[in-house]
């Protein structure tokens, strides 16, 4: 019988080989199609903007701590409000491991990853982003995200007045 | 017109011709193959040269013609040099005696369409497909490098082990057609064709000949995960092509003796003749690849084993059945 399992196996290999010739490849074939990347793919890094059209970055050195690869670099200046931008910010791509820790670290939801995954050149600094290169237009993913509507706002009086802050409650009402 | 010179120019289109179809198929075969094997694993193949990759044989002639030719320092540069030369002559050269269609008229003459029917044409098959193992332990030996030693030790062992069956198989061929000649054979077969009336010697054949053209399950020669390439490991470029073509001629040449031997050549009903010769030769190519795509490759013991132990006896005693069997039908 074990003469017979062999040949058996040996027709049904055949067998499937000839079945996978008949059937559609699964290749994209790449410059012509292109696969359409899922929502949180991590690729090419952005600087968004806030609703009103403001760098959302405040310059807090968080992302380029978070960085593995130490790719992320940037010089802190304030305005004359006192209020923190990059003077520079640069990103080198020919580091970045597409990790997504800056986007994770950043307070102010100013580094962003988008799914531009076209990023190969032949020359290797122009893979060096500057800070004009990074900042777009938009708020990116966070389209209604404020981060100044939120922090570093003054308390009022009364308690509560603020956008997305409720009232005190009244812990007396709440007793049983 | 001088009959001799119609002679002559006879022959010399029947060699063009022969020459031309076996190159351009050598090529084409390895673009086949690589399409198939992809379309195997739900690829597409090299399809970016030309409609459908159908340049890519030139492109990758280009490319071997261009590549630099190296030589290892410490090399026997004779038979480094040589060694090429006989992997692809000897395969060119048996197609000399493969008849690939019935005899047609050509200026009030029957001109058969086979460059030499020698009546010794099993013999001489046999005794080139010897030959070419020379190509391959002498390349191998004269490389100075152990991965090429070791695949050229590999390749004499399998490729003697694997000959003695398969002549061993073409003999009870002989025995049915009372012939040597290949012309003969196939004429033999005009009604039935041999892998009917003898299965076991048709197995033994085929599977003799996957051996003998090194390709799996018996590419122990040149395999890559165990000895990097094998007998070839040190060839590049234009070198390294000859062993290559020599191996797609080798898969053609003995397709078209397995369409010889046993399909029964170019017989076959509606089609002309050298059309069936090539769908037959096309289909046994076609088994090649399709053995590549499916089959693992042997361990070198299991190999020898199989040899020695299954086919030779298997082949001896189709031998002598086949023979009682034609000696009572007489």
């Amino acid at each position: 019988m074990n003469l017979y399992q062999d040949i058996k196996a040996i027709v049904q290999a055949y067998w499937v080989t000839l079945r996978n010739m008949l059937r559609r490849p699964v290749t994209i074939q790449y410059p012509e199609q292109k696969r359409v990347p899922f929502e949180r793919y991590r690729a090419r890094i952005v600087l968004t903007r806030d609703p009103d059209g403001g760098e959302r970055c405040v310059a807090c050195y968080l992302c380029s701590a978070a960085c593995p690869v130490d790719c992320i670099s940037m010089q802190a200046a304030e305005d004359e409000n006192g209020r923190r931008y990059a003077a520079w910010f640069r990103i080198n791509f020919t580091r970045c491991i597409f990790c997504g820790m800056c986007t994770e670290a950043c307070p102010t939801r100013a580094i962003q990853m988008t799914a531009d995954y076209e990023i190969c050149r032949r020359d290797s600094l122009s893979l060096v982003y500057e800070k004009e290169d990074l900042l777009i237009d938009g708020p990116g993913k966070e389209p209604d995200y404020n981060f100044y509507r939120h922090a570093g706002i003054g308390v009022v009086s009364p308690r509560g007045g603020n956008e997305d802050e409720k009232p005190p409650a009244d812990v007396k009402s709440l007793l049983p | 017109m001088p009959d001799w010179l119609l002679t002559g120019i006879l022959i010399l289109a029947k060699l063009g011709f022969v020459f031309f179809l076996l190159l351009t198929g050598a090529a084409y075969l390895v673009l086949l193959e690589r399409k198939l094997l992809g379309r195997m694993q739900l690829r597409y193949g090299p399809n970016r040269v030309g409609p459908f990759g159908l340049l890519q044989p030139m492109a990758d002639a280009v490319k071997l013609i261009t590549k630099e030719d190296f030589i290892p320092s410490q090399a026997d540069r004779v038979l480094f040099f040589i060694a090429p030369g006989i992997a692809a002559v000897t395969a060119l050269l048996t197609f000399a005696v493969v008849p690939f269609g019935p005899p047609i008229t050509l200026f009030g003459r029957q001109v058969p369409l086979v460059i030499c029917d020698l009546n010794i044409g099993v013999l001489y098959f046999l005794g080139l497909s010897s030959l070419a193992v020379y190509g391959v332990t002498l390349g191998g030996w004269a490389s100075n490098s152990k991965y090429a030693l070791l695949g050229s030790i590999r390749a004499l062992a399998q490729l003697i082990s694997y000959e003695l069956s398969m002549g061993l198989a073409i003999v009870p061929v002989v025995l049915m057609a009372r012939s040597f000649s290949l012309t003969d054979i196939v004429n033999a077969q005009a009604t039935v064709p041999f892998a009917v009336l003898n299965p076991v010697a048709f197995l033994i054949f085929l599977i003799s000949i996957l051996a003998e053209s090194k390709r799996t399950p018996f590419d122990l020669p040149e395999a890559e995960n165990e000895i990097v390439a094998g007998f070839h490991t040190e060839y590049s470029g234009m070198r390294f092509g000859l062993f290559f073509l020599g191996e797609y001629i080798n898969v053609i040449i003995l397709s078209s003796m397995m369409t010889v031997f046993f399909l029964g050549g170019w017989h076959g009903p509606l089609l002309p003749g050298i059309v069936w010769f090539f769908i037959k030769v096309m289909l046994v190519a076609f088994f090649f690849i399709w053995t590549r795509g499916t089959l693992p490759r042997f361990r070198y013991d299991q190999l020898m084993h199989f040899g020695w132990k299954v086919l030779v006896p298997a082949a001896l005693a189709n031998v002598m059945i086949t023979g009682a069997i034609l000696l009572l039908l007489e």
